[in-house]
């Protein structure tokens, strides 16, 4: 597949409802041809309104987007030629599935038994073979998410949109069509932009993930990236669990810096710290800190564990350690000849490596 | 498994059906002493005026009860000849105790409706009757006026032995039984119910679709406009429900006539010359200006609540997926919004086709409905029965026309909100 690196591309784009509030902040974002994109955040972070810029039911207000090179600003919403499936389905309640699917192909005027063709393939990608008859109320959610991943598909759009189509569905069913809209994505290599507020969904399906915070893109990576390598604090808090040390920048050299927290100090990353006397958090992932480290790590302090709690298969200990009662760590359960028990001092200890300074709270 | 199925037992040894039952016993009486005032307070108020009603239209003990005897004597009169002495000594009977009774009028009225002309003669055999002597009534009879020389007036009186008579039905479809028995229609120039039924049918109709042209994008707008707007529009469409209906009409009385707000307004922007201004009162126009202002309210509400359940997100599916705005409307919104216009328009229909005085007032004479006649007959003619007749047949309408609609919508598709 000769594959575009900018086919959506958003350029300077701004968009504000009010006059008064920017919800997207100059916003530069390429999406590759074939790619699987998430936008991630918060509600109110403009995710959304990135997604309906897109799909053209809200116009830029400074900017323009492209789609496939072409300026898409003045182009109505039915003549984009965008599949897109929304937060409630959408689905017309008063047709049948085959008819819902067929209102694409309809309005494009598909003859017949093409069309039946289409809606044949479409359904069978969802597993809905033989539903064609039913009425979207009486679908299950699940079966109704599905009707509206195959509508979206049906007339073979370059690019489809997905507005949290997994919002309302419970959590297993959510995990099974997470793996289900993955593996169409990847048949038919259509070009996927998502909107989900849910972390797990982005990293499990997403080639890229787009974060958004306050109108902007705190960080475009990969899922390892962003969880393994985040760029700032907001990206590190919102993205895993993640624990954290607030304080100043002391003495910075060689690719390491010591930070000095209030009645100690630590040996952390210079991600987002430049010089002596900033400023920051250090962000560390609770996996990456171990109890009694059999290897040498730089980091290696004393806590105090304050609760215990059983998950199955890991168990997470909350522990006081250098003034933050919140630190946590996940012991996996195999690991049982550890001596987790409540109130026992225990010594953790990390690399400096993992313990990423980045800009303050 | 034996095919009978087993009785189920408690713990406790009682059928399970029974024990059901006792447990909810109390609570079903419960419910059922709740909603008994209300119950009692329908029985009184809906059921028994309407049974009243029915009864009204039909009944015609009236004359009945005036001339026992005579009827009971007309039991062996062919309606061929003159009756014989026998019926006119009968009549003469009842006659008597009625004019002591001071209910002649009332005979007369009655007898009036069958036939006219007896109101005059019945005056003048009131008078002749003080002197009459005793033995060969017919005679005597029969020389206080050549009508009781006629037939047909005799004919007329036995018609109205029975107790129950359909008559007054016929007479709201401007016919009757002749004097054969058959039942014709009358003479052309006094057939003025069936122009009536025609014209509240039509007005009713024309009223229903001016509201439902209307009401749709009100309701549209009402349903999508952000919530500081919509309720302030809502106060709008509302607002006429809180003046009286009398007001409202009266207002419509100052804007619609020739010297009022809108010819004036007409004339000056040259639309009419000053000398010819139309007349939009006291006629058919004003009727459907004055309706359908005033029904407004009953098609934006059943429209307003459908349309506010109807997510924007399927009129955005329905364009992302190709359609233009028109085919996403036509398609997609439009089908979803028929429960609302069912709703609406029978609402209103219903409505219009029982209403009275919006027309009474600003209809004219050829503005007015079947209901305005109805009134003239409850308050003028004082002829009860034949109003309720009407008011019977207008309901009968407007059950076939919820029937119909049941037929072709289906009940279970309307929103009433």
């Amino acid at each position: 597949m000769a594959s575009k690196k900018d086919f959506v591309k958003f350029d300077k784009v701004d968009k504000s409802y009010d006059g008064k509030v920017l919800v997207v902040k100059d916003l530069q974002l390429d999406i590759a041809e074939g790619e699987f994109i998430t936008m991630l955040g918060p509600s109110g972070s403009g995710k959304t309104t990135c997604l309906m810029m897109l799909a053209g039911f809200e116009t830029p207000t400074n900017g323009e987007i492209y789609l496939d090179g072409k300026a898409i600003s003045s182009i109505p919403p039915h003549k984009r030629g965008i599949g897109m499936v929304f937060q409630n389905y959408a689905l017309f309640p008063h047709m049948t599935v085959y008819e819902n699917l067929a209102f694409p192909l309809r309005v494009r005027k598909i003859p017949k038994d093409e069309a039946d063709k289409k809606i044949d393939k479409a359904l069978s990608m969802v597993s809905l073979q033989g539903f064609a008859a039913r009425m979207p109320g009486q679908l299950s959610g699940g079966q109704q998410q599905r009707v509206a991943v195959a509508r979206s598909l049906v007339f073979d759009p370059q690019l489809v949109l997905m507005d949290e189509p997994l919002g309302a569905l419970d959590k297993n069913l959510r995990e099974s069509m997470q793996y289900e809209i993955k593996h169409i994505h990847e048949s038919i290599g259509v070009t996927v932009v998502y909107v989900t507020h849910d972390q797990s969904e982005a990293l499990t399906m997403s080639n890229r993930i787009a974060v958004f915070n306050d109108g902007k893109v705190q960080q475009l990576s990969s899922p390892d990236e962003l969880y393994e390598k985040p760029v700032n604090s907001f990206v590190a808090e919102f993205i895993g669990e993640n624990n954290t040390f607030g304080g100043e920048v002391s003495d910075i050299s060689g690719g390491k810096c010591k930070v000095k927290l209030a009645n100690a100090e630590i040996l952390a990353n210079p991600i987002s710290v430049k010089g002596k006397g900033e400023r920051t958090t250090v962000s560390l992932r609770p996996e990456r800190a171990l109890i009694n480290p059999s290897t040498k790590m730089d980091n290696l302090h004393k806590g105090k564990i304050e609760e215990v709690i059983y998950h199955g298969d890991h168990t997470r200990v909350r522990i006081n350690l250098l003034g933050n009662p919140e630190f946590i760590l996940k012991v996996p359960n195999s690991s049982s000849n550890l001596d987790i028990k409540l109130g026992n001092e225990i010594n953790i200890g990390w690399n400096s490596d993992d313990a990423r300074a980045l800009d303050p709270k | 498994m034996s095919s009978e199925t087993k009785q189920i037992l408690t713990t406790d040894g009682i059928p399970l059906e029974v024990s059901l039952k006792k447990a909810e016993r109390k609570n079903k009486i419960k419910a059922f002493l709740l909603v008994a005032p209300l119950l009692f307070f329908l029985i009184i108020t809906y059921v028994f005026p309407i049974g009243d009603m029915l009864f009204r239209s039909v009944d015609d003990k009236m004359v009945t009860q005036m001339l026992p005897k005579t009827f009971k004597a007309m039991e062996n009169w062919d309606g061929q000849e003159l009756p014989e002495e026998e019926v006119f000594a009968a009549f003469h009977e009842d006659f008597i105790k009625l004019v002591e009774d001071k209910r002649e009028g009332k005979l007369s009225t009655q007898l009036n409706y069958t036939k006219n002309g007896f109101k005059s003669i019945i005056k003048k055999l009131r008078r002749a009757s003080k002197k009459f002597e005793e033995g060969n009534y017919k005679e005597q009879i029969m020389s206080v006026h050549k009508r009781w020389a006629d037939v047909e007036y005799w004919r007329a009186i036995q018609r109205r032995a029975p107790e129950f008579t359909g008559q007054k039905y016929l007479k709201g479809m401007d016919m009757y039984v002749n004097e054969e028995g058959k039942i014709v229609s009358v003479s052309e120039d006094r057939r003025i119910h069936r122009v009536l039924w025609l014209r509240t049918l039509e007005i009713a109709f024309f009223v229903t679709v001016f509201c439902f042209l209307m009401a749709y994008p009100i309701a549209h707008l009402l349903a999508t406009l952000p919530m500081k707007y919509s309720n302030l529009l809502m106060i709008c469409v509302l607002l006429p429900f809180w003046t009286s209906l009398l007001v409202r009409t009266a207002s419509w009385m100052i804007l619609l006539q020739q010297q009022g707000i809108v010819n004036d307004f007409f004339v000056g922007i040259g639309l009419v010359a000053d000398d010819n201004r139309p007349e939009m009162m006291y006629n058919k126009t004003g009727s459907y200006v004055a309706m359908t202002q005033i029904l407004l309210p009953f098609m934006v509400l059943p429209l307003y609540s459908v349309m506010k359940t109807i997510s924007p997100s399927l009129m955005r599916a329905g364009k992302s997926l190709g359609g233009t705005p028109f085919v996403a409307f036509w398609k997609v919104y439009f089908p979803l919004t028929i429960p609302g216009i069912g709703a609406g328009c029978l609402l209103v229909f219903i409505l219009a086709i029982g209403y009275y005085i919006t027309p009474a007032l600003v209809g004219g004479a050829s503005g007015t409905l079947i209901s305005n006649q109805i009134a003239f007959h409850m308050k003028s003619t004082l002829d009860w029965s034949f109003a309720s007749a009407m008011g019977l047949m207008l309901l009968t309408g407007v059950l076939v026309i919820y029937w119909l609609y049941n037929k072709i919508v289906g009940i279970d598709n309307i929103k009433l909100g």
